[in-house]
């Protein structure tokens, strides 16, 4: 006898809609009732490691910025070491490693400050590259948009990331890897991501 | 580390519905690139009960002016954050939001007729117990209309936004009321393609969880991806 196998079906997505700061970040959409919203400080005040700051827009197919966007970050600490259970090593106190980000209402800028993360164990005894894995969601994305930011001055590591080599078309990676600049003395990495046309970033299916 | 299976992409909503206007320049054109998962995907953010507030799940209560209730249907959601093992997700975040009994969102980019409630935030959080379940008290919202085609209004719906306890588990969706006849309607309900799946966005009516005199409650389980548990490993966890 055959019989179904007993497993649940994953619930499937519905977009963020227009609205999504209502429940993630409230106090953009324009009134205050959390004690504290949660993701506005990614890496905490004991983090070792370079401070940077990371800006970027998101453009839409016709070359315009998607305003109305939410971004999270996840990322290791500048060790290589994310703050979960199943890691060994330990993260300095108050490292989360996870950020929301919103985009401003009139220029679709976003932005956030953070540690620079250091090369995190890849499969099979490979490493990767210094990466922050960003999620994407907004109005008229039906399935939250994984990918990954990668540094522009981290070259070498960059050349033998696992992932990044893993996309065959050698002018795609370029999508992922983000401009450094200084500003102030500080390092701010740039990262527009463009969700259609030729330099479509690349998204990934995990 | 223990992998998540694989998303069922066939079950989701695909990136590009043109009956859903604004997916069309917000889609990819190319497709996601396939990615065997590392550490950085399995792992995901901790939560813990220090980070909200008991109030926080409490919408009928979150934003009242002393001795006021919000206007609308009292209702209590609940319901269970499984996974696809059908074990429990225990500790994780659930957030919600949703428009008020008028179908109005606070927020400064709604301009909708329907009018804002002095009472009514629209938007809790909770963290799921050790058997993952997880409760909400708030007011029923009302539908609204939506710019898409000239003439199209949203089921009445509650956004929820879950973690569980990988970054590859991470999920948006939006839940919808039974019986509501605005459902077949919705294109952006029309965006999942199998009636299946849009079953798994429509809380029940449960009768036996409402509070009489009160409250009317609703059941809705939420299932994220489920983890391969390594096999020919000696280990009684997840086998």
């Amino acid at each position: 006898m055959t019989g179904k196998l007993p497993y649940l079906k994953e619930t499937p997505s519905q977009t963020a809609g227009p609205y999504v700061h209502i429940g993630l970040a409230p106090g953009a959409a324009g009134f205050e009732i959390y004690r504290s919203e949660l993701g506005w400080d990614i890496a905490g005040p004991n983090a070792k490691g370079e401070r940077i700051r990371v800006e970027g827009i998101v453009i839409d197919g016709t070359g315009s910025p998607v305003k109305d966007v939410l971004l999270e970050a996840w990322q290791a600490n500048a060790a290589g070491v994310y703050a979960h259970p199943e890691v060994a090593g330990a993260v300095e106190e108050g490292f989360r490693g996870w950020g929301r980000v919103i985009t401003d209402f009139a220029t679709g800028e976003w932005g956030f400050d953070t540690v620079k993360p250091g090369a995190a164990p890849g499969r099979n005894g490979q490493v990767q590259a210094p990466h922050i894995n960003l999620w994407i969601v907004a109005r008229g994305i039906n399935l939250g948009l994984h990918t990954r930011l990668y540094f522009e001055d981290e070259a070498e590591a960059n050349a033998t990331d696992p992932v990044l080599n893993l996309i065959e078309w050698e002018r795609r990676r370029a999508t992922l890897i983000a401009k450094r600049t200084l500003r102030d003395g500080k390092p701010v990495y740039r990262f527009d991501i463009r969700l259609q046309d030729g330099d479509e970033t690349v998204f990934f299916d995990i | 580390m223990d992998e998540f299976y694989a998303r069922d992409r066939r079950w989701h909503p695909p990136a590009r519905h043109p009956d859903y206007k604004t997916s069309v320049t917000r889609s990819p054109n190319y497709a996601a690139i396939s990615l065997d998962q590392t550490v950085s995907e399995i792992t995901g953010p901790v939560f813990g009960h220090t980070d909200i507030d008991a109030i926080d799940n409490d919408l009928l209560s979150n934003f009242t002016r002393p001795g006021e209730h919000p206007v609308g249907e009292r209702i209590i959601v609940h319901g269970r954050v499984l996974d696809e093992n059908a074990r429990p997700v225990p500790n994780t975040l659930v957030e919600i939001w949703q428009a008020n009994a008028s179908g109005r969102y606070r927020h400064k980019k709604d301009s909708y007729l329907g009018a804002l409630d002095p009472n009514f935030g629209g938007c809790g959080r909770t963290m799921t117990d050790d058997q993952g379940y997880y409760f909400f008290r708030t007011v029923k919202p009302g539908a609204y209309p939506w710019r898409n085609w000239v003439n199209d209004w949203r089921p009445a719906h509650i956004h929820v936004s879950v973690f569980g306890s990988g970054f590859t588990q991470r999920l948006i969706t939006q839940m919808y009321f039974e019986g509501d006849p605005l459902i077949a309607k919705c294109p952006i309900v029309a965006t999942i393609p199998d009636p299946a799946a849009v079953d798994l966005l429509i809380a029940r009516l449960d009768m036996n969880a409402t509070v009489p005199l009160d409250s009317i409650a609703y059941r809705f389980d939420i299932v994220l991806r489920g983890r391969r548990s390594t096999l020919f490993e000696n280990r009684l966890e997840g086998n």
